[in-house]
């Protein structure tokens, strides 16, 4: 069976560090950064990188639009 | 075998982006708001319907005022309340086009009454989008129509009281009693599923516009957490249990006819 792999990227400095994407993601990947960006927001990463699907939950409930999902198949 | 990140995030794995119809202005919205998650699955609509140059949306007054320089659209900005009746005057000068309007409770739901009424009783061919937070927004966090029965607001510190400050107003249901409304549902974008569900509900209300069907209208219960004064997550959890039972998501009106609960 293909493995699923999955990679976002937060545009960091438009990220407000709401938490929304936290609870949304089923795979527990994100979490906000103790590091603040430019607005003093403690801006969203991925925190198990190794854990994320691709699914894009995070992306699509993001109020501010800045999360981008990338995803790949991996033949086993 | 492993593989790097770097080579997951590559131009031929993308899955999802922010549309093109979303500009790059970072949205005046609080964190965690849902008006921003409401004004992207509108233009995720339009970019997939590639109706960008035919659809013009009507800005409101209120946090979603400056919806213009967010939605990679034509647009124009209402007085408050108003939104309805500009539509209106687009809509029948240009039958062609698709024209919306996006309000919050306090311009749809209290100084837009009136407009929004005769609109869904005539039958216009318009599609209305209502964010429903329960409270004024922009100007404070004021009670309006919609605030929730004991629910605490600036103008109402100790809760809505309903003997003296009337009854919250469930206006989707009022204007799903009207002739002119032929699509009426209620929605949510504080989840994946429900923002998924809540993208379908707007493509069918601009789909049966098309069709000339009348008023299509779709209500987006939403967090105002700046209002509600909770952090985000609490926000859209606390509007889970309570916002949801007042005004239960789903179809209340599907062709015409209301739905049968
Ligand atoms: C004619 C007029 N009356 C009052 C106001 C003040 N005002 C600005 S926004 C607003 C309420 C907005 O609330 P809502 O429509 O619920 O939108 P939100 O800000 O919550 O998204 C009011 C009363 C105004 N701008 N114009
Ligand atoms: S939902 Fe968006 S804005 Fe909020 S913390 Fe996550 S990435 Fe940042
Ligand atoms: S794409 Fe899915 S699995 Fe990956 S971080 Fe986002 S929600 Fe989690
Ligand atoms: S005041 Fe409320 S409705 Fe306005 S942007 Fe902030 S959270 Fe959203």
């Amino acid at each position: 069976m293909a493995k699923v792999r999955g990679a976002i990227v937060v545009d960091v400095e438009k990220c407000k560090g709401c938490g929304v994407c936290v609870p949304a993601c089923p795979s527990n990947v994100i979490e906000l950064n103790k590091e603040v960006n430019g607005k003093g927001y403690h801006y969203s990463f991925m925190a198990r990188p190794e854990a994320c699907t691709g699914c894009t939950n995070c992306a699509v409930v993001c109020p501010d639009g800045v999360i981008t999902v990338y995803r790949i198949k991996i033949p086993s | 075998m492993d593989i790097a990140i770097k080579d997951i995030i590559k131009k031929e794995n993308l899955v999802y982006t922010k549309t093109k119809l979303m500009t790059d202005n970072v949205l005046s919205y609080c964190p965690g708001c849902g008006h921003g998650t409401a004004h992207r699955i509108t233009m995720e609509v339009v970019d997939e319907k590639g109706i960008q140059e035919q659809t013009i949306g009507i800005a409101p007054v209120g946090c979603s005022v400056l919806a213009y320089e967010f939605m990679n659209i034509d647009m124009v900005q209402a007085a408050h309340g108003r939104a309805p009746a500009v539509a209106t005057g687009i809509k029948r000068v240009m039958p062609e086009k698709y024209v919306f309007t996006y309000q919050g409770d306090g311009d749809l739901a209290a100084i837009g009454t009136s407009e929004t009424i005769h609109a869904c009783n005539r039958g216009e061919n318009i599609t209305i989008i209502f964010i429903n937070n329960g409270i004024y927004g922009m100007t404070g966090g004021q009670m309006a129509p919609t605030t929730l029965a004991g629910m605490k607001t600036s103008t109402s510190p100790f809760g809505r009281d309903l003997h003296s400050m009337g009854n919250p107003l469930k206006i989707t249901e009022l204007v799903a009693q009207l002739p002119g409304t032929y699509y009426v549902t209620r929605q949510a974008v504080h989840t994946p599923a429900a923002v998924r569900k809540a993208k379908r509900a707007v493509r069918k209300a601009f789909e049966l516009q098309a069709e000339n069907k009348g008023v299509t209208f779709v209500e987006i219960v939403s967090n105002c957490n700046s209002g509600w004064k909770m952090p985000p997550v609490q926000a859209n959890e606390w509007m889970e249990e309570n916002m949801f039972p007042f005004y239960p998501l789903g179809d209340i009106k599907v062709d015409g006819e209301l739905v049968k609960k």
